[in-house]
């Protein structure tokens, strides 16, 4: 019986030839097949320990997201010495928060305002600062996404359902290094009554990522 | 390499798929693959720029074909042969080679939050004098490498203004290819979207990107 691990992939590898037709006459199978087959041919090499793939996938699942992202933002809201401080050196201002770690070891935070509106993109990869919005959603990551929001940024955005006027200034950030962008929305009005936490909860993934303003 | 990945400024490519709220992780082998790579990446034998550079590699049309979770299950596999960690004869029939030991997994379930928490930085303590300033009118190279690079399509041959000076960093092009780190300067420069797109773009919006110093000329 043939391993479902194998398929086109191999023909990838361009350093290597291959035998011709050793693992290319297979089709990509199901990936659920293949990844389950992955798993077990690296377990049994002792290369990966599955309990350790099971907390990697809880911790993105359960304990990484962008309730982590609204606390900065809250915070940034309700104390403008923590704001000062978030401009300044966002890594560390975030880290305060107890947040930093992978694909968000150098943060930079920028600041929507009435006159300029912040959008980050990755069109190389998907790049994307996952300690404070946790992994990035499909759209995010798809080529269409990653092809137009720095050509046609408002047409995006419209498509997206949020209408940016002209005379507004938008500044896309491509995300080509180890940089991580945080888009800090405007509070919202009327909202002076609200307390940090209540703050944090109107705070959706979308308005940090610049494609939506926080409501209400 | 001018390849597939390198989307910025495409167009045709039809709606963004939108959702507003969706699974972390859609289907549960998205999560093993994910996790697949954290783990199996632990062993050092390569890193993130040959990573990025390895799902470069799919062609064209399978790139656009596939999945993300997809492509990096193409980039894993194709690095875990590359590396030696697999063998094609393992791939092949799903089991280890008949007379290979087995190791100890690096990653054990008590080091990932750890592992997670501490991440990869990418600056490095080098002392380099800065050929740029903030302020500082700049050119991007004209360059097509075969290999990896940061500098997109879109962003070549194009004027810039320096905005900040992040310091020196792991340099991608080279560190890709195990050439080395070769660390240095990293800018992120603000390119006039007019300067990008002509006259269609709206005249005040602009682009930022994070470009090393390599990537640089003064104009």
């Amino acid at each position: 019986m043939t391993s479902p691990i194998s398929s086109a992939e191999t023909g990838h590898d361009h350093d290597h030839d291959h035998d011709a037709g050793h693992s290319r006459q297979k089709l990509p199978s199901d990936p659920a097949l293949r990844v389950k087959s992955l798993e077990s041919l690296l377990v049994e090499k002792g290369l990966v320990d599955a309990a350790a793939l099971d907390a990697v996938v809880e911790a993105y699942e359960h304990r990484i997201g962008p309730r982590n992202g609204a606390r900065v933002i809250a915070r940034a809201w309700v104390d403008p010495a923590y704001r000062q401080r978030l401009f300044a050196d966002a890594t560390a201002a975030i880290a305060e928060l107890g947040f930093s770690g992978s694909q968000g070891e150098h943060m930079v935070a920028v600041e929507n305002t009435s006159r300029v509106h912040n959008l980050v993109v990755c069109t190389l990869c998907s790049c994307y600062p996952l300690p404070l919005l946790g992994l990035p959603p499909v759209w995010y990551k798809s080529p269409a996404y990653r092809a137009r929001a720095v050509i046609d940024p408002r047409g995006v955005l419209r498509e997206l359902g949020l209408e940016i006027p002209d005379e507004v200034e938008i500044r896309v950030w491509d995300s080509t290094a180890e940089i991580r962008y945080l888009v800090v929305p405007e509070r919202p009005a009327r909202t002076d009554h609200l307390s940090e936490d209540d703050l944090a909860a109107l705070v959706t993934r979308d308005s940090m990522i610049g494609v939506a303003k926080v409501a209400s | 390499m001018n390849g597939i990945h390198d989307l910025g400024g495409m167009q045709d490519l039809g709606h963004i798929p939108y959702a507003r709220t969706e699974p972390v992780f859609h289907e549960r082998w998205e999560g093993r693959i994910f996790a697949l790579n954290r783990c199996a990446g632990a062993w050092r034998k390569w890193n993130l720029d040959a990573s990025r550079f390895q799902r470069e590699l799919i062609p064209p049309a399978e790139y656009l074909r596939m999945s993300y979770y997809e492509r990096w299950v193409e980039g894993l596999v194709a690095l875990l042969l590359k590396t030696g960690l697999l063998a094609r004869e393992e791939l092949a029939s799903g089991r280890p080679s008949p007379g290979t030991s087995k190791v100890e997994p690096l990653l054990t379930p008590d080091k990932v939050w750890p592992f997670i928490a501490r991440g990869t930085p990418a600056n490095r303590d080098v002392q380099a004098q800065p050929r740029f300033q903030v302020g500082q009118p700049v050119r991007t190279v004209n360059i097509h490498p075969e290999g990896h690079t940061r500098l997109p399509r879109y962003a070549r041959d194009k004027a810039g203004i320096i905005v900040r000076d992040h310091g020196v960093f792991v340099y991608p092009d080279t560190n890709a290819l195990f050439q080395g780190e070769q660390p240095r300067h990293l800018y992120c420069v603000r390119f006039g979207a007019q300067e990008l797109w002509g006259p269609q773009a709206n005249a005040q919006d602009s682009v930022y990107l994070d470009l090393w110093e390599t990537y640089l000329e003064a104009p």
